[in-house]
């Protein structure tokens, strides 16, 4: 008797263990099982921002696919914050305090990551930026690292891009037509202060001559005092930052068939679709990428076109490659940092060496003037200068990756200096 | 060549604002309402042109056609849908019925621009010219397109003088815009009336939108401004005067368009503004308003 009440006891006892233990497991698998949560903020009405979303969740899907994280499946939260930075930071704080998300992939606009930079840090919520460029972004970091070391740029500074065009400028204008001059027109924003300055810096080491520095407001529809202006300095090229705008000044350029060539930033013209919101009028105008449709600047880059334009039937913008490589190497700093503490994935992603669509990505480490930043240079990445010919994007530098030749519409006169 | 140069383009971009303008007044002259949606409509016009470019591949004629017809359409639903039931609401007392009418034209217009946004991004659109190239105009190179511009506004604006002053029809239309009550007493029946000028009005913003979609180009930010021009215009040339909207029309292009080339394009719009200040300060009725 005793014997048996042993037993049942020790039964109770241990069918007790195990249900506790089981509730007790429960939780913990749960947690460990749970997803990554990144959320996406982003301009789903503008063309350049539609694709951030679209890219980060393709990346979701392919990680996903392959077995997620550490068993982890990756979930993207997506927020359209209207390209208006209140909206973002509503969208930021909803992210971190009631999505509960482990980082947070916004905006291609300068203004809007400005206006959440602070919350990165109030909220100690990484973030990285697939599209904005201004320098200001990675100078915050530096005056202010303990506090804003969650704010990664993942697009290039806006110096690193005057910085290609330059290297593109020198090789495609001065070397080969002999150009001389040149005049900077760029919209007023956030972004074009350092790309303007870095431009006056270093249009003139490559040979070419600037005549005059135009920036004009975001808001201009009439484009033609300012291309009149232009004209009569009679320059070699128009070197652009224009993202805000891009449509207007084209087609008007192509209207008044204003003979003098157009190469720099044009964000808008990163996209497929810039060639038929123009009706074609695009036509010859030179911009700098960091990636084009039919450009293998790494292994990973044709593959993601394919799958993005069979899934999406479209082409990404220049924020597509950036937001689909961002997803993958947060989450593989996410896998080697063990965990989802912002600290540690803050350290993990400042050790990112991931080979992206554009290139092989790492960061600038915090004791530079700009941490946070995205290297740039032959090992890392280099850009690209493409030109749209009729109705494609070809590239034509660096050399070793062009597939086409400089090729301008009949209204453009090469050497207008000259005239 | 400055003073050319001044004088081509601003002439265009008047011709513009003129036809955009001169509906956006017929409307308020004759029936009292201040369409806040008038914008929304206009891009309405430039984005169906474009996409029956892009998307149906049809030419610039029929694309151009198509957008006149949206432009047409949505003038009539937003007088069924949105302006009708509130003139024929007995919940709304009659003090209030203007500035009921004013805020749901407002609502819907930015339910246009949202909708457009959605649908094809706010990034902008140009429609495709019908003329291409350019022309030399006392030794200023315009393009073909400018002079088609403004050529087919002054058409537009002469069929609808000759519309209002040789038709039954317009003749009612003026009457209407002169004396409502009148009219009723003629046996006019006054909704027909109404029906009729925002046909009128749907047409001229369908034309002044795809000539604005060919000559400068529009996104869903347009919206506002758009609107906000047209009731500046209407303004400085006193509410509900439509030859009022003609001149103050080209008050304000020839001012935007010096202000442009003499100071910087940044600041186009403001001495326009400033002036519309003065006028509504030194003479609230504007240039020749009757209201």
């Amino acid at each position: 008797m005793r014997k048996g009440q042993n037993r049942a006891i020790s039964a109770a006892f241990g069918a007790s263990a195990a249900v506790l233990a089981i509730i007790l497991a429960s939780p913990v698998q749960a947690q460990t099982k749970a997803p990554i949560k990144i959320g996406v903020i982003a301009e789903a009405q503008a063309v350049a921002g539609s694709s951030i979303p679209q890219a980060a969740q393709l990346a979701a899907e392919e990680l996903n696919a392959a077995g997620g994280v550490d068993g982890r499946k990756v979930e993207i939260v997506s927020y359209d914050n209207h390209s208006s930075a209140a909206e973002s930071v509503r969208a930021f704080q909803r992210a971190a305090n009631e999505d509960h998300v482990n980082a947070v992939i916004a905006s291609y606009i300068s203004e809007v990551v400005l206006a959440l930079e602070p919350w990165t840090g109030r909220l100690k919520t990484v973030m990285v930026s697939p599209g904005a460029a201004s320098d200001v972004i990675t100078q915050n970091i530096a005056k202010d690292y303990s506090h804003l070391k969650y704010t990664f740029h993942g697009y290039l500074r806006s110096t690193s891009l005057a910085q290609q065009v330059c290297a593109a400028a020198k090789e495609l204008l001065v070397d080969q037509l002999k150009m001389k001059s040149a005049v900077v027109v760029s919209e007023d924003a956030a972004w074009t202060t350092p790309l303007d300055a870095e431009y006056l810096k270093c249009l003139p080491t490559i040979g070419l001559h600037v005549l005059d520095h135009i920036r004009f407001s975001p808001d201009t529809t009439d484009f033609t005092p300012i291309f009149n202006k232009i004209e009569a300095q009679k320059p070699d090229v128009m070197i652009t930052g224009i993202s805000h705008v891009g449509v207007q000044p084209t087609v008007q350029w192509k209207q008044q068939q204003v003979p003098i060539p157009m190469l720099g930033i044009s964000s808008q013209a990163t996209n497929s679709s810039f060639w038929n919101d123009t009706n074609g009028a695009t036509e010859g105008v030179l911009y700098q990428g960091v990636s084009g449709p039919d450009v293998a600047v790494t292994p990973k880059t044709l593959p993601f076109v394919a799958a993005f334009k069979k899934k999406f039937g479209n082409f990404p913008s220049y924020a597509g490659y950036t937001a689909y490589d961002e997803v993958f190497y947060i989450a593989d700093a996410i896998k080697r940092a063990g965990s989802t503490d912002p600290d540690k994935l803050v350290v993990a992603l400042e050790a990112t060496d991931y080979v992206g669509t554009i290139g092989r990505v790492q960061f600038t480490g915090k004791d530079s003037p700009n941490p946070h930043a995205l290297k740039v240079g032959p090992d890392t990445i280099t850009g690209l200068m493409l030109q749209w010919q009729g109705g494609k994007q070809v590239n034509l530098w660096p050399a070793k990756v062009a597939n086409g030749k400089l090729k301008f519409p009949k209204f453009i006169k090469v050497g207008a200096a000259d005239r | 060549m400055l003073f050319w140069q001044i004088l081509i383009d601003g002439f265009a971009i008047s011709s513009l604002y003129a036809l955009g303008a001169m509906g956006f007044a017929l409307i308020f002259g004759v029936s009292g309402v201040l369409n806040l949606s008038h914008g929304a409509l206009m891009v309405a016009a430039v984005v169906a042109a474009w996409a029956a470019g892009n998307d149906l591949h049809v030419g610039p004629y029929v694309g151009a056609a198509l957008g006149v017809f949206v432009g047409f359409a949505a003038s009539l639903i937003t007088y069924f849908l949105i302006v009708r039931p509130l003139q024929q609401s007995r919940k709304i007392r009659e003090e209030e019925r203007e500035i009921f009418i004013l805020t749901a034209t407002l609502l819907w217009g930015i339910m246009i621009q949202e909708l457009i946004a959605y649908l094809y991004t706010n990034n902008a659109k140009t429609v495709a010219p019908i003329v291409e190239g350019v022309v030399s105009l006392a030794g200023v190179r315009t393009p073909s397109n400018e002079i088609f511009t403004a050529v087919v506004c002054w058409l537009a604006i002469g069929l609808l003088w000759l519309l209002v002053n040789r038709t039954r029809a317009g003749k009612a239309v003026l009457a209407a815009s002169m004396n409502p009550r009148g009219v009723t007493l003629l046996g006019v029946e006054l909704s027909q009336v109404y029906i009729v000028i925002w046909a009128i009005y749907g047409v001229l913003a369908g034309i002044a939108g795809v000539l604005l979609g060919m000559f400068l180009g529009v996104s869903s930010y347009s919206v506002g401004p758009l609107t906000a021009s047209a009731f500046s215009i209407v303004v400085l040339g006193g509410l509900g005067s439509v030859s009022g909207a003609l001149i103050a029309a080209y008050v304000v292009g020839y001012l935007e368009t010096l202000t442009a080339y003499l100071i910087s394009p940044a600041y186009r719009t403001i001495p326009a503004l400033l002036l519309l200040v003065i006028v509504i300060y030194v003479s609230p009725r504007g240039l020749l308003g009757r209201r």
